[in-house]
């Protein structure tokens, strides 16, 4: 493999994964999906791929071409670039599969992630004083309690789990639903939804778009509340501030419920496995980041189209071509992160791009360095015993759906 | 070394709050004002905070 980047400075302990030989006939051309049962992600393919001069061409399932953007700072440029649209009513958006219950934006109005400048900063504006530092920080408590909760009811079930099931899945969901002022009788319920909507093994299609449905009518009817009677909450506050009207208020709620859930419960997920592997790192904090990076569970979600013609890493891309930022391929990228396979929290891992760069960067990103430090935090002060109940290389990677995470997460204490 | 900010841009990320605590902070709206011009101690900290800003909010002015 040639390196065009930096000279590597030192040796890494962990030698990069290679790839199983590929039957692609034509190298030039790369076929979706990218990630794949034996194949490590992210998938060691990357590495070729970021070294390639230009961009690389690729199909997606539904025959469309689409320009893979593999470099760090290409990753950067391409969600920088104003002739490039998040909106994916546009001809040439790309379709990377299955996105569960994500509604289309034409159904429900506020779906802001799917909105270009200036029309998607109204809504952005609205929302960020929610989600400031200070804000976050001052949800810690809260949150702490809720992830002792869910330790509680694990520790008195017996001495296994599924920590996917029991504990990655429900803490944001419990978080989102307290943020939005879900009254904390109603949370279960808003729970076991949430958790349909994101299980695709667990659950059918039909079961999905019922849980997408119940859930939409039960924020609806919260929103009717909250202009009854307003309480101290992320909806009432917006509801009093008037940017955004309350038919798009639902369309906001949803997004942030979907955004924030699976997202986070994967990085929870990967993040003790990585952690029972790596127990040198266990009470360090520094490991969020490095989770957030090192497994970039966002892969393929900030997808892009050419609204213009125009030029990234000297490859023109044409107006109405779809463009697929790898954001794993980015973090993984060595001449940002050296030994970009080695799990090392005492790297700089800041610069990463799992949440994301330019505008629509990460709305979240703040409460899930909090979510992710008191989960991990509590789970091994609670159960310091804790242990996989598979081999690792057994654990039920999902490889069909747009996020990358786990299935289930067996454990034993 | 002087900075200058510009709230109009800012997408209330935090990257600057969480990184260079001493020079930056968020408003009332969440959006991006300056503490201080940063002491010799705090340079490189600054030029961390404004190369992360995911929205090119935050322009260091060497010298
Ligand atoms: C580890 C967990 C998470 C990851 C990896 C993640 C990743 C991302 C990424 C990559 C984007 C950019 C999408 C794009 O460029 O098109 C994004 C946007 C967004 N995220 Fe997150 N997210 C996480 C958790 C959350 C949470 C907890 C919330 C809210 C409670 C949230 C709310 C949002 C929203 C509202 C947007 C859209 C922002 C905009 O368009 O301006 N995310 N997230
Ligand atoms: S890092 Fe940039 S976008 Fe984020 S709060 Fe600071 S100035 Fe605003």
């Amino acid at each position: 493999m040639k390196h065009t980047g930096p000279a590597v400075p030192r040796t890494c302990p962990v030698a990069a994964q290679t790839a199983p030989a590929s039957d692609v006939t034509d190298p030039a051309m790369v076929d979706f999906p990218l990630r794949q049962p034996g194949v490590p992600f992210p998938p060691p393919d990357y590495a070729d791929y970021r070294d390639r001069q230009g961009l690389v061409l690729s199909h997606l399932p539904d025959g469309k071409r689409v320009w893979l953007v593999t470099r760090h700072e290409d990753v950067r440029a391409v969600l920088t670039n104003p002739k490039i649209s998040s909106n994916p009513e546009h001809e040439g958006f790309p379709n990377v599969g299955k996105t569960v219950g994500v509604p289309k934006q034409d159904q429900i109005p506020g779906w802001f992630v799917g909105m270009d400048s200036p029309e998607h900063d109204r809504f952005r504006k609205a929302l960020i004083p929610e989600f400031t530092v200070r804000r976050v920080r001052a949800m810690r408590p809260a949150i702490e309690r809720t992830v002792e909760a869910r330790l509680d009811e694990m520790l008195a079930a017996g001495n296994t789990a599924d920590l996917v099931a029991d504990y990655a899945l429900p803490i944001p969901s419990l978080v989102i639903s307290a943020l939005l002022g879900v009254p904390p009788t109603d949370r279960d319920f808003f729970e076991s939804r949430t958790r349909v909507l994101v299980s695709l093994r667990g659950s059918t299609e039909e079961q999905r778009m019922t849980a997408g449905k119940e859930l939409l009518r039960y924020i609806n009817r919260l929103i009717s509340i909250k202009e009854k009677w307003p309480g101290d909450d992320l909806v009432s506050r917006l509801l009093a501030n008037g940017a955004i009207a309350p038919h798009e208020l639902s369309g906001v709620l949803m997004l942030l419920l979907i955004a924030g859930h699976e997202t986070t419960a994967n990085n929870i997920a990967l993040g003790v496995v990585t952690l029972l592997t790596h127990p040198q790192w266990i009470h360090d904090d520094r490991a969020v980041e490095e989770t957030l990076r090192f497994h970039s569970v966002a892969d393929l979600v900030s997808l892009r189209v050419a609204v213009e013609d125009v030029e990234i890493a000297g490859q023109l891309i044409k107006a109405g071509e779809g463009i697929v930022p790898l954001v794993a391929a980015a973090n993984h990228d060595e001449s940002v992160f050296e030994c970009p396979h080695e799990f090392d929290p005492s790297r700089s891992a800041r610069s990463h791009v799992a949440f994301g760069y330019g505008v629509h960067q990460c709305l979240g990103q703040n409460l899930v360095r909090v979510e992710m430090e008191v989960a991990y935090r509590k789970l091994f002060e609670r159960i310091p015993n804790l242990q996989l109940d598979v081999p690792v290389d057994g654990l039920g990677i999902k490889y069909d759906s747009v996020l990358y995470g786990l299935h289930e997460l067996p454990v034993r204490w | 070394m002087r900075i200058t900010v510009a709230p109009d841009r800012c997408v209330g990320a935090g990257q600057c709050v969480l990184n260079a605590p001493a020079l930056f902070d968020q408003d009332d709206d969440g959006l991006v004002t300056l503490l201080a011009d940063p002491g010799a101690d705090q340079e490189s900290a600054a030029r961390v905070a404004s190369g992360l800003c995911p929205s090119r909010a935050i322009t260091v002015h060497e010298g």
